[in-house]
């Protein structure tokens, strides 16, 4: 089921330098959505976001907003004013936490004591209300990132965009943003578009995925649609190989759980609630195949699969298994031989509980 | 030995007592250099501002005309700000040489491309996606600059004491353009000059002490402005 369009870029062209930096033939935001833009560094996902925001003009081509194109500098200043940006340095000016998080609503003429309770709204949804007095310079990297988050959700915009917002941040920062963030998007319902490049991530806010490279949107869809579906070598390389699954947690107890997943059941490790909805995350490398099924094995997975393909990979081989879920493993071209393994036969393939990753997708 | 220690008894003797020909030279001298620093503050920090935010063919050439300005000789302004007022030069219809207004439009022309120059550089260097933050939250053009000059105070204060102190201090133009006329163009530099010619040292002492003090006050009240800190 599509949701409505918030916006679109429709045939966008910009040159910088006679050179293409950006060619879009489509791009659908939908309403109340997450989509991601990944592509390794140079792909053009900041420029899009900027052109988005409205504060790049595209050479050719149109941006729409709520189904009408932006065209003049009114229609301009309407999409600035529905739409924030937040960009991978926090930006904050020179004085206190509260007037950086005021001033957007200030350019708005709203009246002072409204402006007041936003602000203090939209830091306590970053659970930084504590910090309102203190001067911006004054702040950590994560403290700042809070701010400049926070300062672009005070406006209540249509839409957020956020450039690489995680990338500076240490690791612990970095992961109570994310779930904030997460939070924050479900709770109002902001439509986001975010550029990205760690996987991980990707995974665990968006929705929708949008890869690009050198300037293009090389392939569209929901994120296990890329994910597991990669339509080009180009995607399926930079979503790397390894297998991710969509499943149900359907059982857990001391912190072992097990997840359904296309019928089949995998069990792997982790905080989980019966019901949540996760991804099981698999490297190629911890995957064992074997020509039949061993008496007593501590691998917690065994499954029968058929292999699908093989494809050379240097000095090993990787293969494709059908285990009732598709599955990808390495194995040594010696091993391969041993095996006698060929495209079309049934094999063994077995992965510890340990070496599933899970990843929680929403609510 | 005698004539410094003479000279510096004496310079404070002038100080301490008001003396009223000393107090009128200083307060000119305060009064042109001040306002010609506020002129160059306009101007400098528009022209400034708006080359630094604005791509244009030949902005480098520009830059380099603007830093070679920081460095104008004086006397050079003299030179040309006389030759344009003089009396059957183009604006000598105006009949303002060796008036206050001549010494004014002289030094706003030297402190003008060292405000320039500097805030010029303050703007360029701040962070490029400022504007463009500025901008996604909602300003207008015009707020966006203003919140940009404000993030760039500190530089731009210290962009108004050289500016300041490049003409408090100087002497060639004043003199030139002015006149040195007893209690009427007559400014701190121009008197120090003209006294250490007569060889009346203690004079000449009192007007260059005056000269640094005010010269510090000035720069002391400004610092005090450029460093005011946010509580932590």
């Amino acid at each position: 089921m599509k949701s409505e369009v918030l916006m679109k870029a429709e045939n966008i062209i910009l040159q910088r330098a006679g050179v293409t930096v950006l060619d879009i033939f489509e791009l659908h935001v939908q309403a109340g959505r997450i989509l991601a833009l990944i592509g390794p560094n140079g792909a053009g996902k900041s420029t899009l976001l900027l052109m988005l925001a409205g504060l790049l003009k595209p050479r050719q081509g149109k941006i729409y907003f709520q189904g009408s194109p932006i065209e003049t500098r009114n229609d301009l200043a309407m999409l600035r004013r529905n739409v924030s940006v937040v960009f991978q340095e926090p930006l904050l000016l020179n004085s206190s936490v509260f007037e950086n998080v005021a001033l957007g609503l200030k350019f708005r003429k709203i009246p002072k004591e409204e402006i007041k309770s936003r602000v203090q709204q939209s830091l306590e949804y970053f659970g930084i209300s504590h910090l309102e007095k203190r001067s911006a310079r004054a702040l950590s990297g994560g403290e700042a990132k809070r701010v400049s988050l926070a300062r672009a959700f005070a406006i209540k915009p249509q839409i957020i965009l956020l450039d690489e917002a995680f990338n500076s941040l240490d690791p612990p920062s970095r992961e109570t943003i994310i779930e904030d963030l997460k939070r924050i998007l479900e709770d109002t319902k902001t439509t986001a578009v975010l550029a990205l490049h760690d996987r991980e991530e990707t995974l665990r806010l968006a929705q929708d995925v949008s890869v690009m490279n050198s300037g293009k949107i090389v392939q569209t869809g929901t994120t296990a649609e890329i994910f597991n579906q990669p339509d080009s070598e180009f995607v399926a390389n930079f979503v790397g190989t390894e297998t991710i699954l969509e499943g149900t947690v359907k059982s857990c107890s001391l912190g072992n759980i097990v997840v359904s997943v296309y019928g089949q059941e995998i069990e792997a490790i982790g905080d989980c609630s019966i019901g949540q909805k996760v991804y099981c995350c698999l490297r190629p490398e911890n995957v064992t195949v074997s020509s039949r099924v061993q008496e007593k094995i501590s691998a917690r997975n065994v499954f029968e699969a058929r292999i699908i393909k093989i494809i050379r990979q240097g000095f090993f081989n990787k293969l494709i298994l059908d285990c009732g879920f598709p599955l990808v493993a390495y194995i040594t071209i010696p091993s391969c031989e041993d095996l006698g393994i060929t495209q079309g036969t049934t094999v063994v393939a077995s992965f510890k509980a340990t070496s599933v990753h899970i990843i929680h997708r929403e609510k | 030995m005698d004539l410094i220690v003479q000279g510096i008894i004496k310079a404070f003797e002038l100080i301490v007592t008001f003396d009223p020909e000393v107090l009128g030279i200083t307060w000119l001298s305060l009064k042109i250099s001040g306002t010609a620093t506020f002129i160059s503050l306009f101007i400098g920090v528009s022209i400034g501002t708006a080359v630094a935010l604005n791509n244009f063919y030949g902005k480098r050439l520009v830059i380099s005309l603007i830093n070679t300005g920081m460095g104008l000789p004086p006397v050079v302004v003299g030179l040309f700000v006389t030759m344009l007022i003089w009396r059957s030069g183009p604006f000598g219809f105006l009949e303002i040489l060796y008036t206050p207004y001549a010494m004014i439009i002289a030094q706003a022309i030297i402190a003008t491309p060292i405000v320039m120059g500097i805030s010029l550089a303050s703007i360029q260097n701040l962070p490029p996606n400022l504007r463009l933050q500025i901008l996604s939250l909602g300003a207008s053009r015009l707020q966006m600059v203003w919140i940009l000059i404000k993030e760039a105070k500190l530089p731009l204060l210290a962009a108004v004491m050289a500016g300041f102190g490049g003409v408090i201090s100087e002497v060639g133009a004043s003199i030139m353009v002015g006149g040195n006329i007893k209690g009427y163009s007559r400014v701190l530099t121009t008197a120090t000059v003209m006294e250490t010619g007569k060889g009346n040292f203690d004079i000449a002492i009192a007007l260059g002490i005056i000269l640094l003090i005010l010269a510090f006050i000035i720069n002391a009240l400004l610092t005090q402005l450029q460093q005011r800190h946010y509580p932590r």
